[in-house]
């Protein structure tokens, strides 16, 4: 029996800020999920499971929150369950949710992904004193710029491009309401100028601290036919993980992420990215990051990925937009990142993602990672239901 | 084989808790002595309260006070108090049901002994007498002579509401780094970089895990590597870490030790942070008590190859 198709019927975010005082925990992932129920034109009753997930218990300090939340999510009387896979989990966790309609276990699930990151210290929360260790020399940013450099070395590419994608996304995060940082008076040359942490990633160049959910209702075909908005149709999901450290491994494009990609592709039917894929919401911390995972995902042969970006192919109105909503260098609640890529791929393929819509956008990926570049996650949505 | 090494590790941090609204009334009024429900849909009464109704998911927002005084429902003796809960003497973990509320909130009860509690004994707040908006406003509870005190109507609006609390949270572990790293850092006491080779795939981890990760097994063979290496990549660390007392700028480098199969991690000292390249040849330098090198320095060799080092980033 071939599997079921599954619809992106509803989509709900909060507008991500840096701290949300005014909500609990509660507060906030409901606020998100009333969101999703309200595009879908559904109630909680119309809801068989819910399927949450975010980044480590430490963010919060509330051990298994999902505890907690079943009140605030009407998952009583229903199968709910957490997912987790540091910063991959938002989209892990809509993965999970989308196999639970594929194989017909439930007709309509809400996946919900969170991090209300004021409330303590992800750096801390990463860096435990663990007895016996070096303690960690950099902070978070220097966990990464080393594999920054690396990639620069590898491919040639100019050290003017991190710039680049920081100054698009803070751009396109100006036409997302939803967006945390809304920096009005952006220039390419305040993005230059703002300071060297860890060289070579400028400050401009890092991903902000959040407060923020983001939540979708994924349903069947009987669940489609009844949506008031266009569905988005998944064709295609995967994930794949791969040790931290191990001899061999790859830091500037991990295996774990091109055999994730090339399933993704597989089961879409895609045989060139870069042609039939419209656009792209990818998982970029550390602007770097959009250079190195064009080439990983296949958008760009190896070594070529920075070309793209310089030559504007990755702007809004580009030839394969990525980043529409201002991604996560604008906005992140670490554990809903992910969500809020895929959800942000399928509001362009439904057509609703407003003033940072791609005009005629059919196909849209959707790529999270997370952890030392171990776990990776990837959906691909389209316009049309699969013709399975 | 050496003895495996264990310490305790202790993980605290004050997180701030934002509280929304019905949780922020519920602690405003503990701070004013007032003990506030919600109303569910169904008409019960919930104590403490919840932000959304467990049988509709509705939002409840309907705040009634209730009794000060209440019911045991069911109990546990605690023969030995730890650190941060709420009596430091013996006392019974109950669950009780306030007059007016419908189900039951966990705090302690101070009696004299685990005989003198029993399901069904009537109860009163005792109240902290300094009181701050927080759970531990209720000092604890104390046998009451089943006399039910009666709210006094209260609306649960209050002046100058509390919108937050710190919730300190400490979590005490026995660390052990298990056989493999207690090795390398024995070994690291004698100034000798020790890692361990896997019998399969033939590549040698620093520091050691006592498994290669790649193949699934366990690795047992020790090789001694370096003491010199090769800087495969680093950053310029522009920003002072709280935890750390290095001058900044300085460089964070991921170092290929010869004979190893991957980097780790360190900082390069004993040359100008901007004069720092990948394919630097360094070697580490020790300091007095210190269990890791304190730094690596150029050993004035010749750069190595891209090509050597390319696969260790």
């Amino acid at each position: 029996m071939s599997k079921e198709p599954v619809a992106v019927v509803g989509i709900g975010q909060t507008k991500h800020v840096a701290a949300r005082r005014d909500v609990s925990i509660a507060g906030l992932v409901r606020e998100a999920a009333g969101r999703a129920l309200e595009d879908a034109e559904l109630t909680w009753a119309d809801i068989d499971a819910v399927v949450i997930g975010k980044a480590p218990d430490f963010f919060e300090g509330v051990m298994m929150p999902e505890l907690y939340l079943a009140d605030a999510l009407g998952a009583v009387g229903k199968p709910m369950l957490r997912v987790h896979t540091a910063g991959s989990v938002g989209g892990s966790t809509a993965l999970v949710a989308a196999n639970l309609v594929a194989a017909r276990v439930h007709g309509t699930v809400l996946t919900l992904a969170f991090e209300k990151q004021s409330e303590s210290n992800a750096m801390w929360g990463l860096s435990l004193p663990i007895p016996f260790q070096q303690p960690l020399l950099a902070g978070a940013g220097g966990f990464f710029a080393p594999h920054v450099r690396a990639y620069m070395r590898r491919t040639g590419a100019p050290d003017t491009v991190g710039a680049l994608v920081a100054y698009k996304d803070r751009r396109n995060a100006l036409k997302n309401p939803y967006a945390h940082l809304h920096e009005h008076d952006i220039t390419l040359e305040k993005v230059q100028a703002s300071p060297m942490l860890w060289d070579p990633i400028r400050y401009s160049e890092t991903c902000p601290s959040s407060d923020g959910a983001c939540a979708m209702v994924l349903t069947d075909r009987r669940g489609a036919a009844r949506s008031p908005r266009p569905p988005a149709w998944m064709h295609g999901g995967a994930m794949r993980s791969e040790p931290t450290l191990f001899a061999g491994k790859d830091f500037v494009s991990p295996q774990a992420g091109k055999d994730c990609a090339a399933d993704v592709y597989r089961q879409a039917g895609i045989t060139d990215p870069r042609r039939e894929i419209d656009a792209v919401e990818m998982y970029v911390p550390f602007s770097w990051y959009e250079p190195m995972w064009l080439e990983n995902l296949g958008f760009a042969e190896e070594g070529e990925g920075w070309k793209l970006t310089e030559s504007g192919v990755t702007e809004l109105d580009g030839d394969l937009p990525v980043n529409m909503s201002g991604g996560v260098l604008s906005t992140n609640p670490i554990g809903a990142s992910g969500m809020i890529r895929f959800a942000e791929a399928a509001l362009q393929v439904r057509g609703q993602a407003g003033e940072h819509q791609v005009d005629g956008a059919r196909r849209a990926l959707g790529h999270a990672y997370g952890g030392g570049s171990q776990f990776f996650s990837m959906w691909l949505v389209s316009a049309e239901p699969p013709t399975t | 084989m050496p003895d495996v090494l264990k310490a305790p590790l202790v993980v605290e941090f004050p997180f701030t808790r934002s509280l929304g609204p019905v949780q922020s009334a519920f602690l405003t009024g503990l701070r004013e002595r007032v003990v506030l429900g919600v109303r569910t849909g169904d008409g019960r009464t919930l104590v403490p309260p919840v932000e959304y109704d467990p049988v509709t998911a509705e939002e409840i927002r309907d705040l009634v006070e209730v009794a000060p005084t209440g019911t045991v429902t069911t109990w546990a003796w605690n023969h030995e108090p730890r650190r941060g809960q709420p009596l430091d003497t013996p006392f019974a973990w109950v669950l009780v049901k306030l007059d007016g509320a419908d189900t039951a909130l966990l705090h302690a009860l101070d009696a004299p002994g685990p005989d003198a509690v029993h399901t069904g004994m009537s109860v009163r707040i005792r109240w902290a007498e300094e009181r701050s908006g927080a759970i531990t406003d209720i000092a604890c509870f104390e046998p009451n002579d089943g006399t039910t005190a009666q709210p006094s109507g209260h609306s649960g609006e209050f002046e100058d509401q509390a919108t937050g609390i710190v919730a300190e949270a400490r979590l005490d572990y026995v660390y052990s780094p298990g056989r493999a790293q207690s090795g390398y850092i024995g070994a690291l006491s004698e100034r000798r970089i020790v890692g361990e080779r896997c019998p399969s795939c033939r590549k040698v981890y620093v520091p050691p895990r006592g498994a290669c990760p790649t193949c699934g097994v366990a690795t047992a063979e020790q090789v001694e590597v370096g003491p010199r290496g090769t800087v495969t990549t680093f950053c310029i660390v522009n920003i002072k870490a709280k935890n750390l007392d290095i001058e900044v700028p300085y460089v964070y480098a991921h170092i290929a030790l010869d004979g190893a199969d991957l980097a780790l991690h360190g900082r390069i000292g004993g040359i100008p942070y901007d004069q720092v390249r990948m394919g630097l040849r360094v070697e580490p330098v020790w300091t007095e008590g210190g269990r890791y090198p304190d730094h690596y320095r150029p050993t004035g060799e010749p750069d190595a190859d891209y090509e050597t080092y390319k696969e260790l980033l």
